[in-house]
């Protein structure tokens, strides 16, 4: 039997790979995050529960660079940022395997992989993609998530959804040097797939980088994670460790959080002034 | 236990058989343009011998070079999925402008040239601001535009010059070596090829090597196929946006300075929708996808010689005119079913 089992910590980094502070995300005047508090430290797997509409999605654009924090603070090995873009992240090393897996379907291989941060050379105007590079870069790392036999000049369109995802995750591993943010995937994976997926979580925790996993499927988060974060209606719901819980306390937690959520909206329907505050 | 990792180890991925020759086919845009420029070739070449003489392969290459350059630029920012129904009018708009300055104003030439490339790029940028801050379809605004563009320069001449005709620049400062850059003719045979060809090729050329080679052209496919996964990842989706409204902005002001260098002159006649739409014609029969993510500017050039080809065919058969806008209606519908397939075929594997 096979135990992943959680990893030392690399020893003397006391200061975590992230951590949030208070922060807080508003769309208008709804909070999407609220006070949100929870560090993410390297070398373990932290897991993000919660129903759809808790946040998650939020969570993972302020750690992608994709939304800016309104109130709080992101801090990365301590310092305090505030990524303009995307790329910011990404350069930081902090990289994302997006819920739809943002693979450009008519774009070739190559380009789907660099896209957004194409090596080049030369010098302004004539600075072009390096392509040799990028096409053996591509190649190399496909292999490294066991697609091999690959021509990077195809579109990924032609790639089928198990290849796309490969793609998406080698991606990941290329640029995520201090952190990975594992968005799961909204459409229903093969065993396969999801064996890939995991392998690639651990993979990256046993390299010491911080791992970030959202799922809303308990039993899946319980095989890898070592910390879980629960968050509910934007705000965290509660902080566990893989030394409090078992798969089915957290299945428990989780579908005692919806149905406590569930029923918390209804009532708030009802009575809007339970709402405020 | 259920909840045990999988064994470890590399998991096989299958991947498909690449299809090598309908990958190939895929990869190149052009291909139903120069197979559809083959057949009316063929076609008028046999029905209007004229048209394959020097002096007719001038006249074909002189009108495909105009249409063409508007058509490169257009097709980028068709890859990019947006629309510019603009580029046309704002030809005339800026050599009006540069008209007005010379014989109005007294200006010498470039200066004139300049400021009226300004006043397009201004045109441009307003543009692309509005289509990225408002949501709006650029389809809309630029009509808005083609519209204000098209009454502004119409009622300006009449107000500043006394006729919908400025002429008589040629004894401007500086006119000659306009002339040498955007008016110069070199006589091969029978023909007079103009330099508008050269201005054609560089700018096909320039737009190839952008669209395949630089961060900025992968930004303009992933900006048009993949708007969303686009932004995740960081690609500058506005500023992308941004600059290719500029840039056709630029492709319409050299189309109206090469038209004003070569007749001393502008005349704003009333351009209907048709010359709007005759750009996103000649783009599309290039093989670009309304939908973006799909195209080549060499498409598109090959495009506009295929359109003119069919514009100087008829007219050379003795065909009644109104034909060639019958079968240009035939040869964009043709085009747009080709351009299905290829969408179909593309989009065929199922997303994830």
């Amino acid at each position: 039997m096979m135990e992943p089992g959680p990893v030392e910590p690399p020893t003397g980094s006391a200061v975590p790979a992230l951590e949030l502070r208070r922060l807080s995300v508003r769309y208008g005047s709804v909070h999407a995050l609220s006070r949100v508090s929870a560090t993410i430290p390297a070398g373990q797997i932290t897991c993000v529960l919660g129903e759809n509409g808790s946040g998650k999605s939020t969570l993972v654009a302020v750690l992608s660079g994709l939304r800016r924090h309104d109130e709080g603070q992101l801090l990365l090995s301590g310092e305090p940022v505030h990524f303009r873009s995307p790329q910011q992240a990404r350069a930081a090393g902090i990289a994302t395997v997006w819920q739809d897996l943002a693979v450009a379907p008519l774009l070739s291989i190559w380009r789907n992989f660099f896209l957004g941060a194409e090596p080049t050379r030369g010098i302004w105007p004539l600075r072009r993609l390096d392509v040799d590079r990028a096409r053996e870069l591509t190649v190399q790392a496909m292999a490294r998530v066991g697609v091999t036999g690959l021509d990077p000049d195809q579109p990924a369109s032609t790639l089928q959804a198990g290849a796309r995802q490969s793609l998406a995750i080698a991606r990941a591993r290329h640029f995520g040097v201090r952190a990975v943010v594992v968005d799961e995937p909204a459409a229903p994976l093969t065993v396969g797939q999801q064996t890939l997926l995991l392998q690639t979580i651990v993979a990256a925790r046993s390299q010491g980088l911080a791992v970030l996993l959202v799922t809303n499927n308990p039993r899946y988060a319980h095989l890898v994670g070592d910390r879980f974060l629960l968050l509910a209606h934007g705000q965290v719901a509660g902080k566990l460790t893989r030394d409090d819980v078992d798969a089915s306390d957290l299945m428990r937690l989780m579908a005692g959080g919806e149905e406590f959520s569930a029923l918390n909206s209804a009532l708030t329907d009802l009575h809007s002034e339970l709402g405020e505050g | 236990m259920s909840d045990r990792l999988p064994t470890l180890g590399a998991s096989p991925v299958e991947l498909p058989r690449p299809r090598r020759l309908l990958g190939r086919a895929l990869g190149r845009p052009s291909l139903p343009a120069l197979v559809g420029l083959a057949v009316v070739v063929v076609v008028f070449g046999a029905q209007a011998p004229g048209l394959l003489t020097s002096g007719g392969l001038a006249s074909v290459l002189d009108s495909a070079a105009l249409l063409g350059i508007g058509g490169v630029a257009v097709a980028l920012l068709l890859i990019a999925g947006q629309f510019d129904l603009s580029i046309g009018v704002l030809a005339i708009a800026s050599s009006l402008v540069t008209a007005l300055l010379i014989e109005e104003a007294g200006w010498g030439t470039w200066p004139a040239l300049l400021v009226s490339l300004a006043a397009a790029l201004l045109v441009g940028l307003v543009n692309g601001f509005l289509v990225v801050n408002t949501g709006l379809p650029s389809f809309l605004v630029t009509l808005a535009t083609f519209l204000v563009l098209q009454g502004t320069s119409q009622a300006s001449a009449q107000a500043l010059a006394g006729s919908a005709r400025v002429s008589g620049l040629d004894e401007a400062p500086g006119w000659a070596s306009a002339h040498a850059v955007f008016g110069s003719t070199v006589q091969l045979w029978d023909g007079r090829f103009r330099v508008s060809l050269l201005w054609w090729l560089a700018v096909t050329a320039v737009g190839t090597w952008t669209l395949w080679r630089t961060r900025f052209g992968n930004a303009v496919f992933a900006s048009g196929g993949a708007r969303r996964a686009a932004r995740q990842l960081g690609v500058p989706v506005r500023r992308t946006t941004l600059t290719l409204f500029c840039l056709t902005a630029a492709a319409g002001w050299l189309i109206g300075t090469l038209g004003v260098v070569r007749l001393d002159g502008v005349q704003v006649g009333a351009p209907g929708l048709g010359s709007a739409v005759d750009f996103i014609v000649v783009a599309v029969i290039g093989g670009c996808l309304l939908t973006g993510g799909y195209g080549s500017a060499v498409g598109a050039a090959i495009g506009a010689l295929l359109y003119a080809v069919a514009r100087q065919g008829i007219a050379l058969a003795g065909w009644a005119p109104p034909w060639f806008q019958a079968f240009l209606g035939v040869l964009l519908l043709v085009a747009l079913l080709a351009n299905a397939v290829v969408r179909y075929r593309l989009k065929a594997v199922p997303r994830s």
